[in-house]
């Protein structure tokens, strides 16, 4: 099975987790980002999570592969969902095994900040308003009309 | 039975109008006459290039193996002819080194064709119809027909191609025989050739995520066009289905890897435009 999946269904924590238990890592971390019932103001009723698989999950492999030779880490895992999504439910989800914990922690952080700017996955959120729209693609959208470029503090591409 | 395909490389030409020796010329590192050679000698079962014989000595020309011009005849005739009397049991793609733009596709595709049962194989002329005797084969019974051409003081190959028993072929590409004799010329041809060609329509296919989608109105299309790159792609799509994101807050990729958008862009190609990503 790869170190990057996407899934259709919900994310199963400890069945992931289960795949990395080795008798030779002294500890486990990880992070499961979940469906927040707000973001920038608006309220946020569900999400919709859409996904370019077959370069995102080369992508994602990438960086799982590109965490264990920096942090010395030989057991992590990354999974994140695509399709609609219900409050609470996760999005996505980081496991990583290591001998100790200091490479665990820094490797957890390192996939799920990667992954967040670099897969090609996208976030589309529907308010209690009735309004919806791409995460990070409708202010883009703006702006281009504007002509000015300027302030993409949240802009997604690194 | 078919006989044998030598090559010979004309490059004994006066150069007049470019007003320096044309097999010298250099396109990259290599010369004019080390290109072609480079170019037919895989091709072909031996490789020669035709000098005339004040020019045998030459440092260009001199480590190459030469078929000598026979006394008494001028211009690219001399040279086939002197190389179908040295080699008669040879069959001879003959090229001339001043044709910048012909490729191993050009050369394959005469050789494929070749009718060894007519005298000889030659594209058309993209420009007026007629053979092009330069970058043509010559089959061993043409020897005697040339020579009692020559004999009778008709020396143009081009000529004797419309005179014989021809194959004619449609080149690849309009421009693979054009040559070079001027400098401008020249000038013309080396821009050609760092530019990317514009490339013949083509079909490829897109795919859309998220915003790009909706605003497509479709998850994917097959669509023909001549865009070089993807940068042109994106241009022409985004004026067809109003886009609302500019190119600088995309990525591309084709067939599923990230890449430049300036990459050439091929028949079949699998595009994606990948808006401003939101993963976890």
């Amino acid at each position: 099975m790869s170190v990057f999946r996407f899934t259709a269904q919900p994310i199963e924590g400890a069945a992931l987790r289960a795949e990395l238990i080795d008798t030779h890592c002294g500890g486990f971390t990880c992070f499961e980002g979940w469906v927040r019932d707000h973001n920038e103001g608006q309220q946020v009723t569900h999400l919709e999570y859409e996904a370019f698989e077959a370069l995102g999950v080369r992508e994602g492999e990438r960086i799982v592969a590109e965490a264990c030779q920096l942090y010395g880490v030989s057991q992590a895992l990354c999974v994140h969902r695509v399709g609609d999504l219900q409050l609470r439910e996760i999005a996505v989800w980081v496991g990583v095994a290591a001998a100790h914990r200091d490479e665990a922690f820094k490797a957890c952080r390192y996939i799920i900040d990667e992954v967040k700017h670099r897969v090609p996955i996208w976030k589309k959120e529907h308010y209690v308003s009735g309004d919806s729209g791409w995460v990070n693609c409708e202010r883009c959208a703006t702006h281009a009309q504007d002509h000015s470029h300027e302030d993409h503090d949240h802009h997604a591409h690194g | 039975m078919t006989a044998p395909l030598y090559g010979l490389i004309l490059a004994g030409g006066r150069s007049t109008r470019m007003g320096q020796d044309k097999a010298a010329l250099k396109y990259g590192q290599r010369s004019q006459l080390e290109r072609a050679f480079a170019l037919l000698t895989p091709m072909v079962a031996r490789c020669f290039v035709s000098v005339r014989s004040d020019q045998q000595s030459e440092a260009l020309r001199s480590k190459f193996p030469q078929i000598v011009d026979a006394p008494g005849i001028e211009g690219p005739s001399a040279g086939i002819s002197s190389a179908m009397r040295s080699h008669p049991q040879a069959a001879w793609l003959v090229l001339a080194c001043d044709l910048p733009f012909v490729d191993v596709a050009t050369l394959q595709l005469l050789i494929a064709r070749r009718d060894p049962a007519r005298l000889a194989t030659a594209f058309r002329s993209s420009h007026d119809g007629l053979p092009e005797p330069l970058c043509a084969i010559y089959e061993p019974p043409a020897r005697d027909a040339l020579d009692s051409r020559l004999d009778a003081g008709r020396n143009c190959p081009r000529k004797f191609l419309i005179q014989s028993d021809t194959l004619l072929l449609d080149q690849p590409r309009a421009e693979a025989l054009d040559n070079v004799n001027t400098p401008k010329e020249l000038d013309a041809a080396l821009a050609r050739l760092a530019q990317p060609s514009p490339a013949a329509p083509r079909a490829l296919r897109v795919q859309y995520f998220a915003l790009l989608r909706e605003q497509a109105g479709r998850r994917d299309e097959s669509i023909t066009t001549s865009a070089a790159t993807p940068r042109e792609l994106f241009a022409e799509l985004a004026a067809r289905h109003s886009f609302t994101l500019a190119p600088e807050h995309l990525k591309v990729a084709v067939n599923a890897e990230f890449c430049e958008w300036s990459r050439p862009l091929n028949a079949g190609d699998q595009v994606v435009f990948i808006p401003p990503v939101a993963g976890g």
